[in-house]
């Protein structure tokens, strides 16, 4: 029965709706697709989604290696509040984060004031785009890169150490090698939950098409001009390419296991 | 202050930790990279809902469309949450108590909204529900509403946050595997009362902490919901959308108002969420992944 229920609800909320989707792709014939795939403004759009993400991506990466670190191996004053900080973007509405970043970092805000004098913009250029999807991704990477770090076994650092290795070698040589597979996996969640944000992204990012426009503000241009067409099949193209990056982290995941026996 | 007290001041200290200095440079990076990103974030949001006084404050959030936002999130909240809190239970029971073909294509499609943009997330319930489909043709007809009404916005939210309690028990009731409850028949329970009194009692933090989860998206959830919401002032904005408006109104005071109470929203179930895991962290799943 359990399974029963399970399966209904799954095909009348997700895969009717998403099959939904993929007909109504299919309706509109490849030739009117691929226009609207490749229209100049769908692509940027696109692209910047990607290209913030990735950017984003690989900030957290290096910053949430470095966190969760700071978090397993230190003690310092205030670590446990520090620990459950980074949740705070699961927990935070995004359109609250989106607001708040976009009064931070503009031109007169808290942050963006002391920026302005440097020559530097971060709200309402793409660069705002990276700070919202900074903020949105921060929790991947240490939530999936902290307990592996846990599960390190202090005897393997001391052998490093006593066969003569410095304590820059055993990090660089010893530790991060085998860190590397969750890390990637946080890379590769933030990256796509980036490529999707909507929330935290629309406030700061100023919105000008060809420049800070991202692909799922263009869906919702689409559909409040009643093109059902080109959002279709903008989400679509945005689908298929998720559904690759999902793949792609199962692979990692399962070659994790394979080569390091723990999954990330 | 107190540094890896645990250790004895030797010098193979130096060898499996780094030296004091890099050690405060690296606390010292995370602290101001938190700062900067997490910290002034959350304060910009009281301080800007302050900015002109608590009268002003006040005031704001007595509004009849701020009200009407409020009571709109519960009902979408109070009704989605539920119901994906009996699903959770009923896929994740499906999936760890029983052998089937086809577990992991079911185990991927539960965590499927995950991967998908919450603005895709509400365009497939206008692709299927719109005014130009046979379906949405057939609504009309008989006179039912469901996109740019409530019930969309339930729709939208149930898809939104449909993963978070199975995702939190599957890997919690695989680990308990199914003893338990096969002692408990085998002594002659009914399947409801092995559920309830075996089951239940054994995943109970667990369940908690994903309803948690589940809740705090359900109310914060804005892509989605922006898309069906069709933005009916005073009847379909849930109080995430009424933010957008009121500070697209160059509102900020109210638009900061309205966004204190979710933020007061994420905090509670922050230190609620940590309380559990401090408490009960061998009951609740040990993946933290969402």
């Amino acid at each position: 029965m359990a399974l029963g229920l399970t399966l209904t609800w799954l095909t009348l909320l997700i895969l009717i709706p998403l099959s939904g989707l993929a007909w109504r792709s299919s309706e509109l014939g490849l030739a009117k697709f691929l226009a609207i795939a490749f229209d100049p403004r769908t692509l940027s759009a696109l692209r910047i989604s990607f290209g913030a993400a990735f950017a984003a991506a690989c900030i957290n990466a290096a910053f949430g290696v470095v966190l969760a670190w700071v978090l397993v191996r230190y003690r310092f004053p205030g670590k446990r509040v520090i620990d459950a900080m980074v949740d705070l973007p699961f927990a935070l509405p995004t359109a609250v984060a989106g607001i708040a970043l976009a009064t931070l970092y503009a031109p007169n805000g808290w942050i963006g004031q002391f920026l302005t004098p440097l020559g530097i913009k971060i709200a309402f250029t793409p660069l705002g785009i990276v700070i919202a999807l900074v903020f949105v991704g921060l929790p991947f990477v240490v939530r999936t890169v902290q307990p592996v770090m846990e599960e390190i076994d202090k005897e393997v650092e001391e052998a490093a150490a006593t066969l003569g290795a410095t304590r820059l070698q055993t990090i660089f040589r010893v530790l991060l090698p085998g860190l590397a597979p969750p890390v990637l996996t946080g890379f590769a969640l933030a990256f796509a939950r980036g490529v999707g944000e909507y929330g935290s992204v629309i406030f700061i990012a100023g919105n000008l098409p060809f420049r800070s426009e991202i692909a799922p503000l263009l869906i919702v241009i689409k559909l409040e001009e009643f093109n059902y067409a080109a959002a279709t099949a903008i989400a679509a193209v945005m689908l298929v390419l998720s559904f690759i990056m999902l793949l792609i982290i199962n692979l990692i995941q399962s070659w994790s296991r394979g080569r390091y026996g723990y999954g990330a | 202050m107190a540094l890896d007290t645990s250790l004895q001041p030797t010098k193979v200290r130096s060898a499996v930790t780094e030296h004091r200095f890099a050690r405060w440079t690296l606390i010292l990076a995370s602290l101001i990279f938190l700062t900067l990103i997490l910290l002034l974030p959350l304060a910009a949001v009281f301080v800007e809902a302050f900015r002109k006084g608590a009268g002003a404050f006040l005031e704001a959030l007595q509004d009849e469309e701020t009200f009407s936002a409020i009571r709109l999130t519960l009902i979408v909240a109070g009704v989605s949450v539920p119901l994906n809190l009996i699903f959770g239970v009923a896929a994740a029971w499906a999936i760890a108590k029983f052998e089937f073909k086809g577990k992991a294509f079911l185990t991927t499609l539960i965590d499927l909204p995950f991967s998908v943009s919450p603005v895709i997330s509400g365009l497939v319930f206008v692709l299927l529900l719109g005014a130009n489909t046979h379906l949405g043709h057939w609504l009309s007809a008989h006179d039912i509403k469901i996109l740019f009404a409530v019930p969309g916005l339930i729709l939208a939210t149930m898809f939104v946050t449909f993963p978070f309690v199975a995702r939190e028990l599957i890997p919690l009731m695989q680990e308990q595997g199914t003893g338990d409850e096969e002692a408990a028949l085998s002594l002659g329970a009914s399947g409801w009362q092995t559920f309830w009194h075996v089951t239940l009692p054994n995943i109970k933090w667990g369940l908690l902490y994903g309803v948690l989860l589940c809740n705090a998206r359900a109310m914060g959830e804005f892509g989605a919901v922006s898309v069906v919401s069709g933005h009916i002032r005073g009847q379909t904005n849930t109080m995430p959308l009424q933010v957008e408006i009121l500070y697209n109104e160059y509102n900020f005071t109210g638009a900061f108002a309205v966004a204190t109470l979710l933020a007061l929203l994420a905090l509670v179930t922050l230190i609620l969420k940590t309380l559990l895991e401090m408490r009960y962290s061998e009951e609740i799943a040990a993946s933290r992944r969402h």
